[in-house]
């Protein structure tokens, strides 16, 4: 395409030339913008669409978020970004956003009437772009078409950075930019075949750019090449020259691997994270299952979380904590434990300390509420690992986002995430545990959990600078990321199992083995956590969190939902207290969380009132453990499938996030664990 | 002659409505858009919200007649009527819903229903003003293809 070349100087460039659906509105951009649209009353959808119109995009319109949602799946490359409202019959808007973010990474803009704090930095977690307040005008959407190109910015740089080092391996086939508009949307293991094609089209087109590289469809049978080749090396061992060698695939180049390696890395953090949280509460010695199995129990939970992609990181978060909170006491054994086994633990606990300042950080002060008022026995640890969990995930989504096409089967959920928190991924951990905590007690099953994800909510904490550099914020995929694999996980199988640390997700699949393997061993972890941390605007501490957060999850390897839940509970509890603990602040903030969520939580809910009162009552603990206890009755149904395969698992993760919807336990008990990450 | 007096009433009229902060702002970002090719846009526009809100009012007062009250679900329809009031940029509704939830929001049910009573006044007010409005218009502009 001469475009790209044309384009060549801007990164973009290779995007709008990489717009499938032609190249010659590259040129043109943002002329040509395929928009979806999403609200479900006629109204607005008719003013919208008319608004969008005017400002020469391509317009689709839907006022159901189903109906969005299969036109999304039936051509996932057709569209460049997406318009939801929040508020909607059929489905959340937050939890539509979640879904995008998993299945398509796609940048998503959130619309509201409701301006409240709370919304809007549900919005910020849950991963979305963007959030604009009804009335639009059309001046805000005159420049929607700035998150796309972030978006592909962003990926295309993170790719940069991870295959920066060999750049002569291959050609880039094409530029992450047209990866990103074609296999984000594809975003997963499954779209590999139309990655490929795609792959091949953008050689053609951008062969020359050096910025430009080519992109690796990462399809289901390359991932599982990749997680046995990192699995027979050792997490801690899996570098990428050597996993590409064991792989033996020919084409592939070091620096696809090398990148494919960071977000998977970040997936199992992300899933450590999680699973920390429901392990912590029950059962923090399987950590040695680094697979994401771990998510068994964490799994329900954590496709839910991930599901939420935007909204579980907080909600889950703010659940786990609550549920941690409610556990706290009952689990004080499992601290233990988990200590025993990691050693990362050890430096979690400075690492929480620093994920409680981080909390603060982001959420200011909800986040460090939550964990401070759960009077969990947990050790800081388990603060860290929710705030690892909370940062993997963010950070993975970060990192995947070039790859949306790497990781099918992380992208979907990376790519959600990413896409969705470009701007805070901390604060989406943070949001969603403090919006859901308050949801928690009301209802369990708001699937919505809104996941803060929606951390589309552009840079409000300022955070979002950190979460773009790596590529956006896709806090939301970053949830699901885990989940994903937990599916997979089991079938890849644990063969770090006994790596500490790893094997929070309690054996959930090979992928989270190898994750948590590599989130301890390796050192990569580092530097996605920096990442993160970046966001976090506590470096230091994000990391530390995100390892203890890693730590966690292995620890956790509880193998039933059930433990996960729990422990991932009462570490929340723990590590909210232990942040407390901490950090003088934690407590006042988590007590101010707590008020947060209650009233920002009663107008979303309407429940509110229910919700109110649990926390007012800080009953949140019990609300939460309620719920993560329903959680785990229900997610081990769905998150466990006995299939693994990609294909299973991503439907078990959709069919888990739509369960997430119906079940509202599930839901919140995931959101709980990524809430808990202190942010 | 008959045109200009009407085009002349018609911009009165719709001035008027500014004036009294009956429409804000946002009704003329919505001319703004209307055109050559959708030249009855806000006509429709409003037409679809007219229809709609009355759906909404209605079912609102039905909801507000139930033992107990699902303030949820009262709550969520004013939601949707806020985001629609101020879409098109019914000034005074749109100042009437959010009154409404906030004494919905306080609990107290009394208040609420005299607030909800309220806001149909308005909107039935609203609706009475714009309907000829857009009627004089479509008469307007009938006559002037002739």
């Amino acid at each position: 395409m001469n475009v790209s070349s044309v384009k060549g100087s801007m990164s973009i460039s290779s995007s709008t030339s990489t717009w499938k659906a032609g190249d010659t509105i590259s040129d043109q951009f943002p002329a040509g913008l395929r928009v979806l649209v999403v609200d479900d009353d006629p109204t607005c959808l008719m003013i919208l669409e008319k608004m969008l119109i005017a400002c020469l995009y391509k317009v689709t319109k839907c006022n159901r978020a189903e109906t969005a949602l299969s036109k999304l799946r039936e051509n996932k490359n057709g569209y460049d970004i997406v318009l939801s409202d929040v508020h909607m019959p059929d489905m959340d808007g937050f939890k539509l956003l979640e879904h995008i973010g998993l299945e398509m990474d796609l940048p998503v803009i959130m619309m509201s009437a409701d301006d409240g704090k709370q919304v809007v930095m549900k919005g910020v977690t849950h991963g979305a772009c963007d959030y604009l307040i009804k009335p639009v005008r059309i001046e805000a959407l005159k420049n929607i078409w700035q998150h796309v190109v972030r978006k592909r910015k962003n990926e295309w740089k993170e790719f940069e950075q991870s295959g920066s080092v060999e750049e002569g391996d291959r050609q880039p086939k094409q530029s992450d930019d047209a990866d990103y508009s074609s296999s984000a949307n594809e975003g997963n293991w499954k779209g590999s075949k139309k990655r490929k094609d795609e792959e091949e089209e953008t050689d053609e087109r951008d062969d020359t750019s050096t910025l430009k590289k080519p992109r690796v469809v990462w399809s289901v049978e390359l991932h599982q090449q990749f997680v046995a080749a990192v699995n027979q090396l050792g997490i801690d061992k899996a570098v990428p020259k050597k996993i590409l060698e064991l792989m033996n695939v020919p084409g592939l180049t070091r620096e696809n691997v090398a990148s494919h390696l960071q977000k998977y890395r970040l997936y199992l953090r992300r899933l450590s994270g999680v699973s920390q949280h429901q392990s912590n509460l029950s059962t923090i010695i399987s950590a040695q299952d680094p697979t994401f199995g771990s998510l068994s129990s964490l799994s329900g939970l954590d496709l839910q979380t991930l599901a939420a992609t935007g909204q579980l990181p907080a909600q889950s978060l703010a659940r786990l904590q609550a549920a941690g909170l409610g556990r706290a006491t009952a689990k004080s054994g499992i601290p233990i434990t988990l200590v025993d086994q990691r050693n990362i633990f050890s430096f979690e606990n400075p690492k929480l300390r620093f994920g409680e300042g981080q909390q603060q950080h982001m959420t200011n002060k909800q986040q460090v509420n939550l964990l401070h008022g759960i009077p969990t026995t947990m050790e800081p640890k388990q603060l860290v690992s929710l705030r690892h969990a909370a940062q993997s995930i963010g950070n993975m989504n970060m990192q995947v986002p070039p790859h949306g096409a790497q990781n099918s089967q992380n992208n979907p959920l990376l790519m959600q995430m990413g896409q969705q928190q470009q701007q805070s991924r901390g604060q989406i951990l943070v949001d969603s545990t403090i919006n859901h905590a308050p949801r928690l007690s009301s209802s369990m099953g708001q699937p919505i959990l809104s996941n803060g994800i929606a951390t589309n909510v552009s840079s409000r904490n300022g955070i979002p600078e950190n979460i773009r550099a790596p590529g956006y914020s896709q806090t939301p995929s970053m949830l699901n990321f885990p989940v994903n694999h937990a599916s997979e996980l089991p079938g890849n199988s644990f063969a770090l199992g006994s790596t500490p640390g790893v094997s929070i997700l309690t054996s959930k699949g090979a992928f989270q083995e190898d994750v948590n393997s590599e989130i301890k061993g390796s050192g990569g972890l580092m530097p996605s956590y920096d990442v993160f941390n970046d966001l976090n605007q506590h470096k230091p501490q994000s990391w530390e969190l995100q390892n203890v957060g890693m730590a966690f999850d292995t620890s956790q390897h509880s193998n039933s939902l059930q433990g996960n839940l729990d422990l991932t509970q009462s570490a929340l509890g723990q590590q909210g207290f232990s942040s407390g603990q901490m950090n003088g602040h934690n407590r006042s903030a988590a007590v101010a969380n707590k008020a947060m969520f209650s009233t920002g939580d009663v107008k979303e809910l309407g429940s509110a009132q229910n919700v109110n009162q649990h926390l007012n009552n800080l009953l949140v603990d019990n609300t939460i453990r309620i719920k993560s206890e329903r959680v785990c009755d229900t997610s081990p149904a769905n998150i466990f499938p006995d299939h693994f395969g990609q294909d299973d698992l991503m439907s078990a993760l959709l069919k888990q996030q739509e369960s997430v919807a119906s079940s509202e336990n599930e839901f919140d008990f995931d959101g709980y664990s990524m809430n808990n990450i202190p942010v | 002659m008959e045109s200009k007096h009407v085009h002349e009433q018609i911009a009165a009229m719709r001035q008027s409505f500014f004036n009294e902060e009956v429409l804000n702002k946002n009704f003329s970002q919505l001319e703004q858009l209307e055109g050559k090719d959708n030249p009855n846009f806000v006509e429709e526009v409003f037409t679809m919200y007219l229809r709609d809100s009355i759906a909404f009012l209605e079912t609102i007062e039905e909801a507000m007649k139930t033992i107990p009250i699902d303030s949820i679900k009262v709550d969520s329809i004013l939601h949707q009527l806020k985001g629609s009031s101020a879409s098109v940029g019914a000034n005074k509704v749109l100042k009437e819903v959010n009154k409404t939830r906030q004494v919905l929001g306080k609990g107290n049910l009394e208040r609420t229903k005299a607030s909800i009573l309220e806001l149909r006044k308005e909107y039935d007010s609203f609706k009475a003003k714009l309907e000829p409005y857009f009627q004089l218009k479509q008469a307007n502009s009938m006559a002037q293809e002739k």
